[in-house]
């Protein structure tokens, strides 16, 4: 026995494969660019999601429309409501919908199934729109989903968008652009004009997760700013309609919609912001961006004044948590390298070190500013599979991960604290009030008795 | 309001509205994990594997290892041959597993990469072991591609070695969770009897904490221990969906004879089981069984009048549900509706007629109801709302059901997402019983408890 333990420990020490080399860095060690956003490597516990995750993740918080997923029954099932997306009206996104491909449809295609699903759908929902979903195997085996979908539309006379999602093509960054291009599908107003509206902003990547979109519609409705459209947290298929009409497009969650915001840019002449709501000084910084840009003195001071208010408001409760944060190391290993960003920032506001940071799909500018924002001999890395993160995390002597579903039961494993900053988290962690829950959700896990137990 | 689903019930053709079933592969991963120190692998793109994980990550909470091909554009054109030969030398140059258990996915399948082929060709450490398992998704369903694996074991590893056979038997536990695992080989030792069980997540998926991250923890059945499943003088096949075929295979390749018998859920499977064990090794039931057996009938006619004439829904995978069935049956409750989402019985099925099993306990009872393969819960939703029950046994995907129709709900089966520790614990056995028992009255008292006036509102129940 003896010996299989010193066997593992010793590849504990070397966990890298030798692919793997170019897309880890200790910052301040060796200049070097940071490989990502390729493929894993076969035969690597891999974090990561295919194109299908990627464009359902997008798609699935529009709460009115009939997400049918065209495949074998496995991909549907696997993404029925795991997305704590909040809606105000329809539920109907939360039900899941195959075509549940058998070995008959795969021999002889499955547009007929998938043109019968629509209808009986479309029957008993009455839905205006719906997303078929292509995954791995309509690629392979060439169901025309285009056509399919285009007769279904004339037929019911709705529209049924075709996403172009088969799972290998790419990760899960190739999703988000298919999800994107169906957006901008929906959003077209064909022959129809586009009216104007004035200080309005479209909000790009929130997906309304605990209702955080809610508590950022209120803050700009405070300065006297409206928000049109959320991408895609808590939309319908009627308010998508209205998106060309913005003034301004914000950008919370980049990785996925970027390539939106681009492209609304070059059709309807909407510029963009990057912004971020996660942490005070994100949040009250680009408030002050959104205001400026609008460069209205009243917009302006409103937005000061809100700053102000809600910064004291959560301040002394934060100055709480911060105490007892004293000394503690975070490790950050999230989807995008935005996201990552920001809880490099968050955690220095709640006196944590971030001394891991690394991402499933992070850009490479992205991973430009990361390492521009961290520390000397924090550790980054892409695409990191569970060994990695373990040799590291030991390492740098982390006491609490941030991560996703498939993280959770590593740092606990570890006698580690962990923070759901994905599907799972249950409390909005945007804005001023979203900051005061992370301090929260981080104490209550860092500080829990339960690990003195181990 | 959450529920979507409308009253009238009209005929579907276009596939499933909110699934009972999940793919293969996920059940070949579970599987393979019953194995000691081995690795999982998904030949297919990296999303399958990534979701496998993920959700049995959020059933067992527990780190769920496994490895992908990481299919392409290029690997889903030219075959997956390249990616699955880097894989193979990958996997065992970093994670060293004993074993390394692949399996195939829709779009290896439909792609038509011939395994066997590409793992004669790949190099493998010696000492290591390659196994693999064809489990395409649009076949079956999860309890299929668990069956799957588990006949791979058996091909790939079971032997026979000695000319005469073993006082010991094989045990193929089926799709349940490793507290079931732990109580079936409990139930067995006490018995006195030697056993192999495969596959065995106890140890692997409900691994106690340490403080420290194994890839491989303790359990699962070791490797001689599957390959001396051929010496073995009997095997039971624990739930004929998904253990039989690979107890039938053992039968063939190594003449060890093989029983199916349902997954020992309640008093009277129980029975069987030990009888079984009883009979074919000249053993005893000890007192200590007895008295497990005495306690849960004890139980059971403490409580029989709280059970009564209440109507049931069942659903889940198929060899749980024919379980729960016969033990609410037997408690005098009436399931009129029993529904699972793989198909029973059906050309590219696993083996069996769901169907007609059920549907022949519950005219046994004299009871009318209806019995579903290949069925989902919009169709169990829609049943419900023309006949009201009056509770809910499944997985946790009944929930909407229950809330929607506002019915005592029971979670047992795979996956239950929103609850923990049942992994741990089990519903098999006379103490499997008597848990479900407890949890049942439970479900239902508390109920009558929140509806009752005050002047109903009883102390006593």
């Amino acid at each position: 026995m003896k010996d299989v333990m010193d066997m593992e420990a010793a590849r504990i020490d070397d966990p890298a494969l030798p692919g793997r080399k170019d897309s880890i860095f200790t910052k301040g060690k060796q200049k070097q660019q940071l490989k990502c956003d390729t493929d894993s490597i076969a035969g690597c516990v891999s974090q990561r999601a295919c194109v299908y995750c990627g464009a359902r993740v997008v798609l699935n918080p529009v709460t009115d429309a009939i997400h049918l997923v065209h495949g074998p029954i496995g991909c549907a099932s696997y993404t029925w409501d795991i997305r704590g997306s909040l809606s105000s009206g329809s539920d109907l996104y939360r039900n899941s919908f195959s075509t549940d491909l058998k070995e008959n449809d795969i021999i002889f295609g499955g547009e007929k199934k998938l043109a019968r699903a629509i209808d009986e759908l479309v029957q008993k929902y009455r839905s205006k729109l719906v997303f078929v979903y292509s995954t791995c195997i309509v690629g392979v085996i060439g169901d025309d989903l285009e056509a399919v979908c285009k007769a279904a539309a004339n037929k019911h006379g709705i529209e049924v968008i075709p996403v172009q999602s088969s799972g290998f093509a790419g990760n899960k960054a190739a999703g988000y652009r298919a999800a994107c291009d169906a957006l901008l599908r929906v959003i077209d107003p064909g022959g129809g004009g586009i009216i104007k509206k004035g200080n309005s902003v479209n909000y790009l990547g929130d997906f309304n997760i605990a209702g955080e979109a809610w508590i950022i519609r209120n803050y700009l409705k405070r300065i006297g700013i409206d928000v049109n459209v959320v991408f895609t947290g808590d939309s319908t298929s009627v308010d998508l309609k209205s998106a060309p009409g913005a003034a301004l497009n914000i950008i919370q969650c980049a990785g996925s919609m970027i390539y939106l915001a681009q492209k609304m840019e070059q059709i309807y002449q909407i510029p963009y912001l990057n912004i971020s709501f996660l942490g005070l000084e994100d949040t009250a910084g680009s408030l002050r961006k959104i205001a400026s840009y609008f460069n209205a003195d009243a917009v302006i001071s409103r937005a000061e004044d809100l700053i102000a208010g809600a910064t004291a408001a959560v301040k002394p409760q934060i100055e709480w948590y911060r105490e007892k944060f004293s000394g503690k190391k975070a490790a950050v290993y999230v989807g995008g390298g935005f996201k990552a960003i920001s809880l490099v920032k968050q955690f220095r506001e709640i006196g944590i070190d971030v001394v891991l940071i690394g991402t499933q799909t992070g850009r490479e500018e992205e991973y430009k500013a990361i390492n521009d924002l961290v520390d000397d001999g924090t550790v980054v890395l892409d695409d990191a599979n569970p060994s990695e993160l373990e040799k590291f995390m030991l390492e740098k002597g982390a006491h609490l991960l941030v991560g996703g579903v498939k993280e959770r039961p590593l740092a606990y494993k570890l006698g580690m604290a962990f923070i759901d900053h994905n599907h799972n988290r249950k409390h909005p962690l945007s804005g001023f009030e979203g900051a005061l829950n992370f301090a929260g959700e981080v104490y209550s896990t860092l500080c829990s008795p339960v690990w003195k137990y181990i | 309001m959450l529920d979507c689903t409308p009253k009238e019930i009209k005929e579907r053709t276009g596939g499933m509205i909110n699934p009972a079933k999940t793919c293969q592969p996920i059940g070949a991963m579970y599987a393979a994990l019953g194995i000691h120190r081995c690795l999982p692998h998904s030949h297919g793109s990296q999303g399958c594997c990534s979701y496998h994980r993920m959700h049995l990550t959020r059933h067992f909470r527990e780190p769920v290892m496994a490895t992908t091909s990481s299919f392409t554009e290029g690997a889903s054109v030219f075959g997956g041959g390249a990616n699955l030969k880097a894989a193979i030398k990958n996997v065992f140059a970093i994670y060293n597993p004993d074993v390394m258990a692949i399996h195939t996915t829709c779009l290896s399948e439909t792609i038509g990469d011939d395994i066997p082929t590409i793992i004669k060709s790949a190099e493998i450490p010696g000492g290591k072991l390659v196994i693999h398992a064809n489990t395409p998704s649009y076949q079956g369903s999860h309890i299929t591609g668990f069956s799957n694996m588990t006949k791979g074991m058996v091909s790939y590893l079971a032997e026979v070695t000695a000319d005469i056979k073993k006082e010991q038997v094989n045990i193929i536990p089926g799709f349940v969770n490793p507290g079931d695992m732990r109580e079936i080989k409990r139930i067995t030792q006490i018995m006195g009897i030697k056993y192999n069980m495969f596959p065995d997540t106890s140890g692997v998926l409900d691994s106690p904490m340490t403080g420290q991250f194994v890839i491989y923890p303790d359990g699962g059945a070791r490797v001689e221990e599957i390959r001396d499943a051929g010496n073995s003088k009997l095997t039971l096949a624990l739930g004929a969906y998904a253990s039989a075929d690979a107890a039938f295979l053992l039968e063939r390749k190594c003449r060890v004879p093989a029983r199916v018998l349902n997954t020992p859920i309640g008093i009277k499977a129980t029975d069987e089981f030990l009888n079984n064990l009883r009979q074919n090794f000249a053993a005893e039931v000890p007192r200590r069984l007895e008295e497990e057996r005495g306690q849960l009938v004890d139980v059971m006619t403490d409580t029989h009048y709280h059970f009564h004439g209440k109507k049931v829904a069942i659903f889940g995978d198929p060899d749980i549900v024919t379980g729960l069935t016969e033990f609410v049956l037997s408690l005098g409750m009436e399931p009129v509706y029993v529904l699972t989402g793989t198909p029973g019985g059906t050309i590219g099925g696993p083996r069996g007629n769901f169907e007609k099993e059920v549907g022949g306990m519950l005219a046994g009872s004299g009871i009318q109801g209806r019995v579903k393969a290949a069925g989902d819960l919009f169709e169990l939703h829609q049943w419900i709302k023309n006949g009201p029950v009056d509770l809910l046994i499944g997985n946790t995907y009944g929930k909407y059901i229950a809330r929607a129709e506002d019915i005592p709900f029971v979670r047992v089966g795979f996956p239950i997402l929103d609850r923990s520790a049942q992994t741990y614990l089990p519903v098999v056995g006379y103490r499997g019983a008597m848990r479900l028992l407890e949890m049942v009255s439970g479900a239902l008292l508390d109920r009558a408890d929140r509806d009752a006036a005050d002047e109903d509102f009883e102390l006593v129940m």
